[in-house]
């Protein structure tokens, strides 16, 4: 945890039953134009929504009471300072999560709008998909006109975003007595294929013995570094931390005849084809880790 | 944030109208009555899904016309500098189509008495949200239903609506 867990829940909990908002007055009356909007916006053809007795879709409800651009008015200090609390402690960003209404009576063009609201709860420090931060909930009476006209219980969680996580490695090889040599080679910018020692057999990847004669004799012969796209997948899902899918895995047929399973580069992952040529490439992944990869195209290199 | 409960929804089997830009309509078992037209609710009668794609449009549409000038609503670099991986669906709009899908099946003499929701999958552009409902309660010309909006990460939206129906709507 980071020193902002340490804000005292106590100071947050001291807001809990303090105004929100006093005397709050909606900025504009409920009117047509934010009715037609809001209904093009949802795509509510409600005929109760329109004419000369239309009503304002009861979901509209806190609608009236935004501040919009220009800021809230009738917010009360009590709340902007809790939010500036949790401003200070990291929590500066805000999502809704919870929304309850209650419709008294209906709202209609003309209706002036006021309100007052009050903080309900501030909850401990929670740790979400989000981030860590509060839960904050209150609780506004909306009248029109003076009379009551609804409720509207809100529930946000003020939260410091999560870091994205620093970029994991990729999987390191997994290096034994069988295919030491390999990596040797590839340290040296070298794809090296096995030859069989009784048969003379091209083999890959590397193994103890030959799987045409059995011999354990082996000896290497440095790939030319050509090759075409034998088969191919494209990965979307699941998502492992060190790669940024979708991307392609090749198969590539080597012009010695052997196989490779390898990445395929310079290319968009779905103009990947089979039979496409591709070209060896050594590329650097982190300062311990470089790899045999495939460029698309004539251009290769070392 | 992804990776919810990543549930389908199967959507009935039946005819697919336009209603508006950038959405469809499927109604499920044909020729559902509706409630105001003769109809009569049960609890446990099943509404039709109503499938809503979610567009860039969509999203700053309906947090403009809410007046939520929030920067994850709106502006998709900042939403991300915020931990998200696009601009997101505000609460007012969900709440705005949990309205509109009540009413549209109930007709428009149906009043809205409460509206009562919790957010989880956030809806991003691309997504398709699936709302679905179920009447909990009927209780004299108040139906209680209870609302599901899944998309393609998992349950955007689950709810409840209190609803008033026009004479003949509840049984």
């Amino acid at each position: 945890m980071s020193d902002e867990a340490a804000e005292p829940a106590a100071r947050l909990k001291a807001y809990e039953g303090r105004a929100a908002a006093v005397a709050g007055v909606g900025k504009d009356p409920v009117n047509e134009p934010m009715i037609r909007h809001w209904c093009e916006a949802m795509g509510d053809t409600n005929a109760a929504y329109t004419g000369p007795d239309a009503v304002a879709p009861p979901t509209m409800l806190q609608a009236w009471t935004m501040g919009g651009l220009s800021g809230h008015e009738g917010r009360s200090d009590a709340y902007d300072e809790l939010l500036g609390l949790l401003d200070e402690a990291g929590c500066t960003s805000v999502v809704a999560t919870d929304c309850e209404q209650e419709y008294l009576r209906p709202l209609r063009p003309g209706d002036e709008i006021t309100f007052d609201a009050v903080i309900e709860s501030v909850s401990e420090r929670k740790t979400t998909k989000l981030g860590t931060g509060h839960f904050v909930t209150t609780r506004m009476d909306v009248r029109a006109n003076g009379e009551p006209a609804g409720t509207h219980r809100f529930r946000i969680l003020k939260y410091a975003p999560a870091r994205p996580k620093s970029k994991a490695a990729r999987p390191r090889p997994v290096v034994n007595r069988d295919n030491a040599g390999f990596w040797e080679g590839v340290g040296r910018h070298q794809l090296l294929i096995q030859r069989c020692g009784g048969c003379g057999t091209l083999r890959f990847p590397w193994l103890p013995g030959c799987g045409a004669c059995g011999s354990p004799e082996w000896d290497t012969v440095e790939a030319s570094g050509d090759g075409t796209v034998y088969s191919y997948v494209v990965m979307h899902h699941p998502p492992f931390p060190a790669f940024d899918p979708p991307y392609a895995v090749g198969l590539i047929e080597l012009a010695e005849g052997v196989r490779i399973v390898s990445n395929v580069i310079g290319v968009p992952y779905d103009k990947v084809r089979i039979g496409m040529p591709v070209r060896l490439r050594f590329e650097r992944y982190d300062e311990e880790l470089v790899l045999p990869v495939f460029r698309a195209g004539a251009e290769g290199g070392r | 944030m992804r990776g919810g409960e990543g549930e389908r929804v199967r959507v009935a089997e039946g005819q697919r109208g336009r209603v508006g830009e950038g959405e469809r309509v499927r109604v499920g078992e044909g020729e559902r009555v509706r409630a105001g037209e003769g109809g009569r609710v049960r609890a446990g009668d099943e509404l039709p899904p109503l499938e809503i794609e979610i567009t860039r449009t969509l999203i700053v549409a309906g947090a403009i016309a809410s007046r939520d000038y929030q920067d994850v609503h709106h502006d998709a670099e900042l939403a991300r500098h915020r931990g998200s991986p696009d601009v997101f669906m505000n609460i007012l709009t969900t709440n705005g189509l949990v309205g509109r899908y009540i009413t549209d099946h109930f007709g428009p003499a149906a009043v809205l008495r409460k509206v009562a929701i919790r957010l989880g999958a956030p809806n991003y552009p691309g997504d398709t949200m699936v709302l679905t409902g179920r009447v909990e309660e009927v209780e004299g010309d108040t139906a209680t239903v209870r609302v599901v909006g899944a998309n393609g990460i998992g349950r955007h939206v689950t709810g409840t609506v209190t609803v008033t129906l026009p004479p003949g709507g509840a049984s």
